[in-house]
């Protein structure tokens, strides 16, 4: 069963209408349950209106439940954009197939040379981005990960939706996760966003973390970009989204993102609200669902929000961002795929972090033993095939 | 109200109490304590006949319209000895049903992870419906999910114990990620024990000594289905969030964190 | 040589038992009074036999044969 199985059995609007529903009542019943036993029912009360007058029960247990499991840590992470090229056409990207702008594939020097600029400023986890092209599916990655398993330890990527047996060579070249967000799981905001190209098959990408789960990567990041439709409605989906992969894909770790629509090249769009204020309650929904999702926290949002937002459930962030190809060292005036809005050297954030008694965490521990082992389960066929 | 009905491998049943068939003390006081438990699934073990002697069948105490039979593999201590157990089972029952039980420890009866698992595979592949009874080892069930278990049966507490649910934190786990029914199975020594169980979001519960050994074994198998009922029905009812298990969210007296945001509440 | 004296030597649930030549499962089942028996299953060494197939299956010296039946367990 992949998850496009269940999120069939899931109405949009029906969901939507559940969440406005929910009443203060629901949203006490939901705070008050044990860490670990929040469902998707108190999901959909955190999520609603009613909960806005308990963020701040909702922020101190955010708070505390992540304290308790990952200590006051912050991992730091930057993207590293090693190409702009895209079939798709998408109202809301910067990339979009239609834009007129100069599209560019990194060279290997011109990898290495981004590498390195991350590396001085400490980075030793890197998100490598790209748009969807055939330039640069998976040879191109593997490629790209060879070239910078050297210089650091985490390698995630967060690139088009490929097949399983893809995933599969990536993790083998080092590559620890992919992040693939849903954008949005209302189909019908979903075609009026993604015009043409392969994105547009909504069912190839949900099951993508199906795929990254089969394949035995190690973790998956999922999310919705806020403003395409109902933000309550996409995060519950996140939500569903996120136990159907701790549960089918138990092996696999998650993380969560929370993007919202940034300003980007293109014409304008009509963008559903989604405030700050509505982003914490996102997050904190999502920590009192999942003590254990990693929360990541974009450079897309403000410095001032950043300083006191990080605390209230987050466990990694963006730092220094560029987000174009090449845009810390050969070609740092060309176009981005959006706008940050934290404009700080990372040096400066793990310095803030660390006046705020947080220690900035650069180092992906996760990949000591890559490559080193076969996955559990296999060594055990293994065994099995010599005997017979 | 009554509760939703429990589905395993495609056979619905409506009642969540399963029963063992073990140390009753006469045939009559079984069938009419499997009666007062409201039971439609029991567990009988298999043994050698007695040649020579009258039949000491268990199955004329037992009304097959009304139970399905599920046998177990007690007495084995390998996946190859719970293989043959199984087929004899299902020629002798003529059902594909099984309780996969596996100890080789004869003191505790605890139940072999590893040797479970293997015959799980091996068993699933023979067209057998395997529940397996395991520690409450969250891991191990995920495994035995994967390897096509159509139920897993975690114990609460070691077996004949009447300790109740000594294994809670990690039965919380096993129910929160599991894909197929979980059967709290072992060391359920009371009613209210039950009912923690099918409250905390077990699917069902098999208990067998504490009806059996029980001074008057009718009105406990009653009682166990009363307590069944009582859990299950709490917990589709919603319970209210800080009645269920574990520690809830601990209040902490620090400072605001969302005060910086405007916009906000009252 | 006398083939109607020709007896091989068995164990039925690990009880020694004599039968004539030729001897089959359900030869063995009949002479101990369980071949009509419901709710039984038979193994020769460690391989069940349907019940179907009783008739059939030859034993020879020193097979093993399990037979079992449900009883009272948890």
């Amino acid at each position: 069963m992949t998850f496009t199985d269940v999120w069939r059995r899931h109405d949009f609007g029906a969901v939507s209408r559940r969440i406005a529903s929910k009443t203060p009542a629901d949203v006490r019943r939901a705070l008050g349950r044990p860490r670990g036993s929040v469902d998707l029912e108190d999901l959909a009360a955190l999520l609603s209106p009613a909960a806005s007058a308990y963020l701040e029960d909702m922020a101190q247990a955010s708070h505390q439940y992540t304290l308790e499991r990952f200590g006051p840590t912050m991992r730091l992470y930057a993207p590293l954009y090693l190409s702009n090229v895209c079939a798709n056409v998408c109202t809301y990207c910067g990339f979009s197939a239609h834009n007129r702008i100069r599209r560019k594939v990194l060279t290997d020097a011109e990898t290495l040379a981004e590498a390195r600029v991350l590396r001085g400023h400490g980075f030793d986890s890197v998100l490598l981005v790209t748009g969807e092209a055939g330039r640069v599916g998976r040879d191109y990655l593997a490629g790209s990960l060879r070239l910078l398993r050297p210089h650091f330890s985490g390698l995630w990527i967060e690139v088009q939706p490929l097949p399983e047996e893809d995933y599969g060579a990536l993790a083998a070249e080092g590559m620890s996760a992919v992040m693939v967000y849903q954008e949005t799981y209302e189909p019908a905001a979903y075609a009026r966003h993604h015009l043409s190209g392969p994105k547009a098959d909504m069912a190839w990408r949900l099951e993508t973390p199906d795929r990254v789960g089969r394949a035995g990567v190690k973790k998956v990041g999922l999310g919705a970009l806020f403003g395409l439709s109902d933000w309550r409605t996409d995060a519950w989906f996140t939500g569903l989204h996120l136990r159907h992969v701790e549960t089918v894909h138990w092996r696999t770790r998650t993380s969560i993102s929370f993007p919202r629509l940034r300003p980007h090249e293109g014409e304008e769009i009509p963008v559903t609200p989604f405030s700050e204020r509505d982003l914490v309650q996102a997050a904190c929904a999502f920590r009192l669902l999942s003590p254990e999702t990693e929360l990541s926290l974009s450079t897309r949002e403000s410095e001032a929000f950043r300083n006191r937002a990080f605390r209230l459930g987050f466990t990694s962030m963006s730092a220094g961002s560029r987000t174009n190809p090449g845009g810390y060292a050969s070609a740092p005036e060309s176009l981005e795929q959006f706008a940050i809005d934290d404009n700080r050297s990372p040096a400066a954030v793990a310095a803030f972090l660390r006046s705020q008694g947080y220690e900035p965490v650069w180092k992906d521990w996760d990949s000591t033993y890559d490559g080193f082992a076969e996955r559990g389960g296999a060594r055990r066929a293994a065994a099995q095939a010599l005997a017979l | 109200m009554s509760p939703s009905p429990l589905v395993i491998a495609g056979v619905e049943f409506s009642s969540r109490l399963f029963v063992g068939t073990g140390k009753f003390s006469s045939g009559e006081i079984m069938r009419r304590s499997l009666e007062a438990s409201g039971t439609q699934l029991v567990t009988v073990a298999l043994g050698r006949v007695r040649t020579g002697g009258e039949p000491d069948d268990i199955l004329g105490h037992l009304d097959t319209a009304r139970y399905r039979l599920l046998p177990n593999t007690s007495g084995t201590r390998s996946a190859r000895e719970a293989v043959l157990a199984a087929e004899l089972a299902r020629e002798a029952l003529e059902t594909n049903w099984l309780k996969l039980e596996i100890h080789p420890d004869p003191k505790y009866l605890m139940p072999d992870p590893v040797e479970t698992l293997e015959a799980t595979e091996l068993l699933v592949k023979r067209g057998f419906i395997v529940l397996p009874y395991v520690h409450a080892d969250p891991v191990l069930c995920k495994r035995l999910e994967e390897a096509g278990a159509a139920a897993v049966m975690p114990l609460g507490s070691p077996i004949g114990s009447a300790l109740g649910l000594e294994s809670r934190a990690f039965l919380e786990i096993i129910i929160a990620q599991s894909r197929v029914p979980v059967v709290v199975d072992a060391g359920l020594g009371a009613p209210s024990h039950a009912a923690a169980a099918l409250e905390m979001g077990a699917d069902a519960v098999l208990v067998n000594t504490a009806i059996a050994a029980a001074g008057n074994p009718v009105a406990m198998a009653e009682a166990f289905r009363l307590g069944v009922e009582a859990g299950r029905t709490a917990r589709e009812a919603g319970l209210g969030g800080r009645a269920s298990a574990g520690a809830p969210a601990r209040a902490s007296a620090t400072s605001p964190l969302t005060s910086f945001l405007g916009g906000g509440a009252p | 040589m006398n083939a109607a004296a020709e007896t091989i030597g068995i164990t039925l649930n690990d009880a020694p038992h004599a039968l004539a030549v030729p001897a089959t499962l359900q030869g063995l089942l009949s002479q101990a009074e369980l071949a009509q028996r419901k709710g039984i299953a038979a193994a020769v060494n460690g391989e069940v036999v349907p019940r179907s197939a009783w008739a059939m299956r030859a034993l020879a010296e020193k097979d093993r044969v399990l037979v079992i039946r449900a009883t009272q367990g948890g």
